[in-house]
């Protein structure tokens, strides 16, 4: 690791630009290094972002509101770390990983940082591991368990070389900061292990042995991505769309139903409101795999719009390593950041302070940099003792103007696999989720891997069908626009049924209520009978004599369906829709 | 606001630009405020003992040599019950020839409410005009903006909406008021009856521009007083947003920062949600609602103001003539409350959010059928039917003259379904037809 932890370098604040401070410094500082500023009795957290001779920029994370000339700053001797060690889940943090919880008063403080984890807390510890094992970072020594998962103590992440455990305590009760496990290293130096070790949250953790491409479909309960564009376990996904498109919506109702044992929400410069919708519900909601509730396996990092900007950038690095920290003890994450846009608006507001020479949009230069590596912490891993875990990432993007030529999409673009445009006619003509189904893709579905797992867990053809209905879709539109254009009675019949065809599988598909107790999630299984039944409308061919009865006709036909997808799957009232939806395609059906 | 003894006076002007003077000077914080030539200024930036301070009031006729008094603190308010009733300028000071206001200084623009202390909001405001009750209902402790053409009557519609909303106290902003629109406000207020629980703080045309940028934290600091110390139910007007952000680029663009888009601030975005964030719900009872207007031009949502705007709003209100009527009326389809689903069919009547779904589906059918029109292809019977119904759904229900409740509004939303379709095109679920449906 870097940087001296004997001494502290100290300073002097001697400028003040916003939140951009610069200390005149007494000593070595490493870039990135932690600082605090005292202000008034109340000690500032900082960063520094560039050093000048002895001049440190930081930026510093709360108001620097009164703040003078000749206070002085403490540099810490590390960078911006998270705090891991059980308890993490069903927390709520802010940026900086300080508990929100714990914090006193209606209002922010400055200078309040509360601690991540609850040092009194008594967990069950089991070894995992036996005196004269070898080791090596984030080999498993023991573990706890966590509202219901287990949570592995691991070697620090920071320890390099091999170890040899020299004593592990045996099962029984600990608080985190009790010793569990004596290591001694190759030159025979001995260092105590805890339940928490530390991790800067700008640096990835690579504890692991080998990341593959990912390979199999995650499911999320939405048919829009999981049938059409399937996101893939380990992958990376964004939603970019203008204001009010749903990107939220779909993001929380990921959080709530897909097929993660964490989920990991950056609630990164959007609406406070939106976060207390997830305080308020989640603590209700059931995780339909487990019967646990959902918060038990949730963790909340609220930077909210109006807290600091500088914590905002930090939040999305904290939910990460939250992220990575979970994914080496074996589980599979969900890591949803919304919305990175403002992320980026960070960046380029310091930036701009800095005086940097400045890219598009006054962003700074290196953003798509910024943001490709960001991405690449994702993914699917195999752990050192042959265990995997994996991080899913998906952003949203709030491009300016709706306008998806934008830096922070177009770098986006670049890194993340798939892509899901959330569109403003869709959501304009309440088309929910607004996913457009042509501009959007998912990469992942072009992997052999990625299609040989779907051939085996779902259907032989599955694949052929995907790219059936894809087809299907754009074969509507373009009918679409020329009886738009060249009016209803001007063009083929066919045109007419093309395009109801694609309007059936957009309605019964692609639109999902997010709002309703049944339709909002959908199992695998029941998407791949949707996906037949609907095929199987498109394969008929119907008798019509003039294009006027074709609407009416199809409109009962989806509303039978729709009513299939408000009813439980295979029930009574389920099958009674399905009958009726039989007798309707009877009605028109042309005997070959 | 005058200065006391031990404050330090300095008398040499470094650098002076349109909006900013430079000096030497030690001791200072950062945002405090000082004196410069009689004119309130503010910290923005200090590099060693070179301080820059913002002249709100700009600087023309400033001379290297003029007196320079530091504060030793930020901007503040007196706040007290005594605010109740009085109309400030944006410094704070009385411009309704009353005495100073006695109370508790406390520095405006304050910290942010923590978000596990704020509960969801669920508190329905009715205003009696339909296309706000029906379709974009508000919440307490909301933040939604009225986005319209400068030539549209946001300011008549929003003083209706805030006499009729049942607040405890009303909040006014204005920040580039004109004198005319100023003395609107006062008249209705005070015809109103209403003038005791009006605080205001204006800035109006004739002012510079530069001070409205403290108006909307004056505004939110005698919110949070009656909202947090006493308990109230608080709305906040702030109108016209769209020149608050303008006097942050003039300010941006005086200091050398580089422009993002549309020659806005880069910081835009925070500094517009900064504001917006301070709208919540208390537990304990207090809220604080904000009801903004943000003018566009020539109906421009791209652009950086109303479309930062809108990623940090909760929905939007978007007035429009509609000329089949004759009326202002507000669009059902670029509208937009987010809030809504929190009290639609839960504290409001349960077929609520069909009647609302469908009439809005009815009349994006109209619409269809007028471009059908409109590119000479013939109208079926059901379009010229969803044209009729679309012309007194526009009369009856989503023009701002409409005054009723929301139980009105659902039956008058009946009445036309009625009138014009039959129940298989409405397709509204069968329990709530057979209960509502009009019996002729
Ligand atoms: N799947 C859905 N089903 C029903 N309604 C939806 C759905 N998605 C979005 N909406 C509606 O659209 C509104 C806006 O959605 P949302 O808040 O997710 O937008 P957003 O893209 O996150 O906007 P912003 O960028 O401003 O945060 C919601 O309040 C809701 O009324
Ligand atoms: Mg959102």
């Amino acid at each position: 690791m870097i940087m001296n932890n004997t001494k502290k370098t100290t300073g002097k604040v001697s400028g003040i630009i916003a939140n951009l401070v610069i200390v005149q410094v007494e000593g070595p500082v490493a870039q990135n290094e932690i600082c605090y500023i005292s202000h008034d009795g109340t000690d500032l957290m900082a960063e520094v972002i560039k050093i000048i001779g002895n001049k440190a920029y930081t930026q510093v994370f709360e108001s620097t509101r009164g703040l003078k000339i000749g206070s002085p700053a403490i540099f810490e001797g590390h960078m911006l770390e998270a705090t891991l060690g059980p308890g993490i889940l069903s927390s709520v943090y802010d940026g900086l990983m300080h508990d929100l919880h714990e914090m006193t008063g209606i209002f922010l403080k400055p200078g309040e940082y509360t601690r991540a984890l609850d040092p009194e807390k008594i967990w069950d510890f089991k070894p995992l591991a036996k005196g004269g094992d070898q080791v090596i970072a984030a080999d498993w020594l023991g573990e706890v368990i966590e509202n219901s998962i287990p949570h592995r103590i691991m070697v620090p992440f920071v320890f390099e070389g091999r170890y040899t455990i020299k004593s592990i305590v045996p099962r029984g009760l600990h608080k985190i900061y009790d010793t569990i496990a004596v290591l001694t290293d190759e030159s025979g130096k001995d260092h105590p292990v805890t339940m928490v070790q530390y991790w800067p949250v700008k640096q990835a953790i690579k504890a692991y042995k080998e990341k593959p491409r990912p390979f199999k479909l995650f499911q999320t309960g939405v048919r829009t991505m999981d049938t059409l564009n399937p996101m893939a376990e380990g992958g990376t996904g964004f939603i970019p769309g203008p204001f009010g498109s749903g990107k939220t919506v779909l993001q929380h109702a990921l959080s709530r139903q897909a097929e993660a044992d964490i989920v990991i929400v950056a609630a990164c410069g959007e609406r406070a409101n939106e976060v207390v919708e997830l305080f308020v519900e989640f603590p209700q909601l059931e995780d339909p795999r487990t019967g646990r509730k959902l918060i038990e396996r949730t963790t909340i990092i609220a930077n909210t719009s109006n807290m600091p900007v500088a914590a905002r950038e930090a939040s999305v690095y904290t939910a990460m390593t939250i992220a990575e920290y979970y994914r080496s003890m074996g589980l599979k994450i969900l890591l949803l950041a919304d919305s990175t846009s403002r992320w980026a608006q960070a960046l380029r507001e310091m930036s701009n302070r800095m005086e940097e020479l400045p890219g598009p949009d006054a962003f700074p230069m290196d953003l798509p940099a910024i943001i490709s590596n960001f991405y690449s912490r994702a993914g699917y891993v195999y752990l050192n003792n042959n265990q995997t875990g994996s991080i899913t990432f998906i952003g949203t993007v709030s491009p300016a103007g709706g306008n998806l030529k934008e830096p922070v999409t177009e770098s986006t673009k670049k890194v993340a696999r798939a892509f899901y445009a959330l569109s403003q006619q869709r959501a304009d003509s309440k088309r929910y989720p607004a996913i457009d189904p042509i501009e959007s893709y998912s990469k992942y579905l072009e992997y052999p891997e990625v299609q040989e797992s779907l051939r085996n867990t779902i259907a032989d053809d599955w694949v052929d069908k995907v790219m059936l209905v894809k087809n299907i879709m754009i074969r509507g539109r373009e009918a679409s626009e020329q009886i738009n254009i060249l009016g209803d009675d001007s063009v083929p019949l066919d045109y007419h049924l093309t395009f109801w065809k694609s309007e059936v599988i957009d309605s019964i598909i692609l639109q999902q209520d997010a709002f309703d107790k049944i339709d909002f999630n959908t199992p695998m299984t029941r998407q791949k009978y949707m996906l037949d039944k609907v095929i199987n409308i498109y394969e008929t061919n119907f008798d019509f004599d003039s294009f006027e009865d074709v609407n009416p006709y199809f409109k009962r036909i989806i509303n039978q369906l729709k009513q299939m997808n408000y009813s439980e799957f295979q029930s009574e009232q389920f099958k009674h829709f399905e009958n009726e939806l039989y007798k309707i395609i009877e009605e028109r059906k042309l005997k070959k | 606001m005058s200065p006391l003894a031990f404050q330090k006076i300095y008398t040499h002007i470094s650098n002076i630009t349109k909006a900013t003077c430079t000096l030497k000077a030690s001791g200072v914080g950062n945002e405090e405020l000082a004196l410069v030539h009689g004119r309130l200024s503010q910290v923005v930036k200090i590099i060693d003992n070179e301080v820059t301070l913002q002249v709100f009031g700009g600087t023309e006729g400033i001379p290297s040599n003029a007196e320079v008094i530091f504060y030793n603190r930020p901007p503040t308010l007196k706040v007290s019950d005594d605010l109740a009733g009085r109309f400030f300028n944006a410094y704070g000071q009385p411009i309704d020839g009353g005495p100073e206001v006695e109370g508790e200084e406390r520095p405006i623009g304050g910290p942010s409410v923590n978000p596990v202390r704020r509960r969801q909001p669920s508190e329905l405001i009715a205003t009696g005009i339909a296309g706000i009750d029906l379709n974009n209902t508000l919440v307490t402790g909301q933040k939604i903006p009225f986005f319209a053409d400068p030539d549209q009557p946001f300011n008549q519609v929003m003083a209706m909406v805030a006499l009729r909303a049942e607040a405890d106290k009303i909040i006014l902003g204005g920040m580039g008021l004109t004198n005319d629109d100023y003395l609107y406000y006062k008249n209705v207020f005070e015809n109103a009856g209403a003038l005791d629980r009006i605080i205001s703080f204006v800035n109006t045309t004739e002012d510079p521009p530069v001070e409205r940028l403290l108006v909307p934290d004056m505004a939110l600091t005698a919110a949070e007083y009656f909202a947090v110390d006493k308990n109230e139910k608080v709305l906040v007007l702030l109108t016209d947003m769209t020149l608050y952000a303008d006097a942050l680029s003039i300010v941006s663009n005086r200091m050398d920062q580089i422009p993002s888009k549309d020659s806005m601030p880069g910081s835009l975005y925070s500094d517009l949600a900064k504001i917006y964030e301070k709208a919540v719900q208390f537990p304990s009872g207090g809220s604080i609602t904000i009801i903004a207007v943000t003018t566009l031009s020539g109906g421009d949502i791209t652009h950086a103001i109303p479309d930062n705007t809108g990623y940090i709003t909760e929905g939007q209100l978007f007035l429009r003539r509609d000329t089949d009527i004759g009326k202002v009326i507000v669009d059902p389809f670029r509208s937009l409350s987010r809030l809504k689903q929190l009290v639609i069919g839960k504290k409001t009547r349960e077929d609520h959010p069909q009647v609302m779904n469908t009439a809005v589906r009815l009349y994006a059918d109209a619409a269809n059928a007028k471009t059908k029109l409109e590119n000479g292809f013939d109208l079926t019977d059901y379009d010229q039917r969803a044209l009729d119904f679309a012309r007194e759904y526009s009369e009856y229900l989503l023009a701002i003259d409409v005054n009723i409740d929301i139980d009105k509004m659902l039956d008058t939303g009946w009445e036309l379904f009625a009138r014009h379709f039959n129940q298989a095109e409405v397709g509204i679920k069968q329990e709530l037809v057979d209960k509502y449906w009009p019996v002729k």
